[in-house]
């Protein structure tokens, strides 16, 4: 079958190796109500309440939201307003340890008999999509459509990034029988895990793990940017097309990123909901590139200070990864749920941008066949029209165009602030 | 502490820019460049260097004087230059090889907009336009000093190219010992000039190979003889329109099915132009036409958004 066009980077995977290491619990967490698209969710703790690992801290009357928990034992010591990455504002709860780490006592293995429970328990789980966009994971497994496919996202195709590798390293039984129960009550009859063919070891012991279930099917992918795009995986592994504006369940697919799929697991073991993740540290800045797993709200400043960051060298501060992360204005923001990455760089070379000099780069190697510089022209001219005629809703932001284009045109840039103009009325 | 910089993404950057892929082409052209110097001499060398030079002052001081950011470093002027003045007889006077460069960089690219706004080629439509008002100058063809017998007394002898007399051995042709553009007649230094930025990945194949292979299958079908195709192809502008001029980004298709359409529309205009038209000589001409239609096969050709419903059927 033809694969959707793409470009190749260099991997950077330096830290494939490093597995996970828990970071000590920190002295304070600072946790967004904001974390995960839809709705944001409302403190529901006061001043000074105690609360306790896995507590619910703050929850959304909408459907499309996830809950959020306290990710340490301690007292609500601020509930303030606080400035995203983005610039917009939410609230956040502040929690300052007692050192205890005690679990919320209402917190038991999760059992449920039908789909209507199985449903119920996610919602409380606070679960969201761990690979970067934070879509909320119960609204994704409430699907209106039959689904054929389940396909788990373990991609990983932005460079540096290693936290879903590891977890399918350390955690591929948790993987599998995750995987199983999902399928069990969508009735979903066959599931491909998706891996770029960079992951050889990871792509080894899951085809270990899973080889006595003929419905589960590891594809080897090639490493081509952006492979884990929703709609590249589900074209270049079923051949199905999601149509523009369509959810993917319409297709009767439904993608889920891998660690998302060994915490579900984890979550209906244990009963805690999303209270840590693991992320990976690297970037040049850092001494020691390392994969760790930390609570929810720690401070981005004692991560990378774990991983021995130079801070004074540190020009560039992503969230994610190179190619779709989002640049961080302080070393102060906290880690959330959706964090895969934190990459701390020290060049900041300025881009000379020309004129647009028609190469065809851009269309050459746009997933979705777009045209990125007609699309820039018209989103100039405030184009609404010209911009609907090139399907700008489709651009999904991946950022191959400006990483190819030699004038340096700010392409992006453009599509990100097109996009936002289209939705305006 | 300094400040973090806080940029959108993608925060990492293909290490290409416009000014490196013109020193590529330009690098490509230095085989051509070399040859044409050793065929017909100094003067060669001169023309080239004085076409370049003076392309690059226009360029600066026409944005100088639009009051637009210098763009003389982007290397776009400098590469019109060269490749106006590898298309042109080495006995060209200077002021008209100056009347050139003014034309292509000041009327065909600035007056447009600048660099990316240009509909035609620039160096295409300077030839086109020296070629018409100033013919016999334009037509001034010598036998270069390699070639056999005229080793000492090139500058005196004038010649038809190889494209009119149609004598020229196919081994001349190959090696550039003939008369013509002093850029045009050394086919292996062309080639591999091409070549080279095929396999860069500068150009793209398709274009240089449907160009070529139209004229190829043409000349096969008029005359039914491969000789006379062989001839074709290695004789006149064709190597340089095909893998330099052809190949503009600017005034050139972007997708691979409009550079086939472009590429077959330029053999077949120049087979055309070669074998009944009242020029001797076609390739400029027929990307010349080729450039003006462009807008129109990339509407032709724009590609299919994936999964796009169109606006129509969404209603």
């Amino acid at each position: 079958m033809r694969k959707l066009k793409g470009i190749r980077l260099a991997h950077e995977k330096r830290t494939a190796e490093q597995a996970f290491v828990t970071l000590p619990p920190p002295q304070k967490v600072c946790i967004p109500m904001s974390m995960h698209m839809g709705a944001p969710c409302e403190p529901v703790v006061k001043l000074q309440q105690q609360v306790s690992v896995g507590e619910c801290i703050g929850t959304s009357d909408a459907f499309f939201s996830a809950d959020i928990h306290a990710s340490i034992s301690g007292k609500v010591t601020a509930i303030t307003d606080f400035r995203m990455a983005n610039g917009n504002y939410c609230k956040a709860v502040e929690i300052t340890s007692d050192g205890l780490m005690t679990p919320y006592e209402g917190l038991a293995p999760v059992s449920c008999e039908t789909a209507e429970e199985f449903f119920a328990a996610i919602r409380k789980s606070g679960a969201v999509g761990l690979g970067g966009a934070g879509f909320p994971t119960h609204v994704k497994l409430n699907p209106t459509h039959k689904i054929d496919y389940l396909i788990v996202n373990a991609a990983e195709c932005e460079p540096y990034i290693t936290s879903d590798d590891r977890t399918m390293q350390e955690k591929q039984e948790e993987i599998i029988a995750s995987i199983r129960r999902v399928m069990q009550f969508l009735h979903i009859p066959e599931c491909y895990i998706g891996v770029e063919n960079n992951k050889p070891q990871a792509i080894k012991i899951l085809r270990e793990c899973a080889e006595q279930d003929d419905s589960i099917t590891i594809v080897s992918l090639p490493p081509i940017y952006p492979q884990g795009a929703e709609k590249v995986m589900i074209y270049n592994i079923t051949g199905r097309i999601v149509q523009e504006g369509q959810l993917p369940s319409e297709q009767g697919v439904i993608v889920i990123n891998v660690s998302t799929m060994a915490f579900l697991e984890e979550y209906f073991r244990t009963g805690m909901p999303l209270v840590s993740r693991s992320l990976t540290i690297d970037g040049d800045a850092v001494n020691k590139p390392c994969n760790v797993t930390v609570s929810v709200g720690t401070s981005m400043r004692e991560v990378l200070t774990y991983a021995e960051c130079r801070f004074d060298d540190v020009r560039r501060l992503i969230g994610g990864g190179p190619m779709m992360g989002g640049g961080l204005p302080s070393f102060d923001m906290p880690i959330t749920k959706t964090n895969n990455a934190i990459l701390a760089f020290t060049s900041d070379k300025p881009v000379t941008t020309t004129a647009c000099i028609r190469c065809g780069r851009c269309a050459n190697v746009c997933p979705l066949n777009l045209m990125p510089t007609a699309m820039e022209q018209a989103y100039r001219k405030r184009d609404k029209a010209g911009l609907q005629a090139l399907h700008m809703g489709l651009c999904m932001l991946c950022g191959c165009c400006s990483y190819v284009c030699p004038a340096n045109r700010p392409l992006v840039e453009s599509h990100r602030l097109a996009k936002d103009f289209l939705r305006q009325k | 502490m300094k400040l973090l910089h806080i940029a959108t993404s993608p925060h990492i950057r293909d290490d290409i820019s416009t000014q490196k892929i013109m020193l590529l082409v330009i690098g490509a052209l230095l085989p051509a460049a070399v040859a044409g110097t050793i065929h017909f001499g100094w003067r060669a060398l001169l023309l080239m260097v004085f076409c370049t030079a003076f392309s690059m002052a226009c360029e600066g001081l026409c944005r100088q004087a639009m009051k637009r950011e210098q763009t003389i470093a982007d290397g776009s002027a400098a590469l019109t230059g060269l490749l106006l003045a590898m298309n042109l007889p080495v006995t060209l006077p200077l002021w008209q090889a100056a009347l050139g460069c003014f034309i292509a960089i000041v009327i065909v690219k600035q007056l447009f907009g600048g660099l990316g706004q240009n509909f035609a080629n620039p160096a295409i439509t300077a030839r086109i336009v020296l070629m018409v008002s100033l013919t016999p100058s334009m037509t001034n063809w010598i036998l270069p000093k390699t070639a056999a017998g005229d080793a000492f007394s090139y500058d005196a002898v004038s010649s038809a190219t190889p494209l009119v007399s149609g004598t020229a051995s196919l081994n001349d042709l190959f090696w550039g010992s003939t008369g013509g553009c002093l850029g045009e007649t050394c086919a292996a230094a062309l080639l591999f000039g091409g070549l080279f930025l095929v396999f860069l990945g500068i150009i793209s194949p398709v274009t240089p190979l449907a160009f070529l292979g139209t004229v190829a299958a043409a000349v096969l079908i008029a005359t039914g003889s491969v000789h006379d195709m062989v001839y074709q192809l290695l004789s006149g502008g064709l190597l340089l329109g095909a893998f330099f001029m052809a190949t503009d980004y600017v005034t050139t298709p972007i997708t691979a099915k409009g550079k086939l359409i472009f590429g077959i529309g330029c053999g077949l205009l120049t087979f055309l132009i070669r074998f009944y038209g009242s020029f001797p000589e076609g390739v400029s001409l027929a990307i010349l036409l080729m450039n003006i239609l462009t807008p129109y096969i990339d509407k032709l050709t724009m590609p299919r958004p994936f999964g796009a419903v169109s606006q129509k059927e969404a209603k």
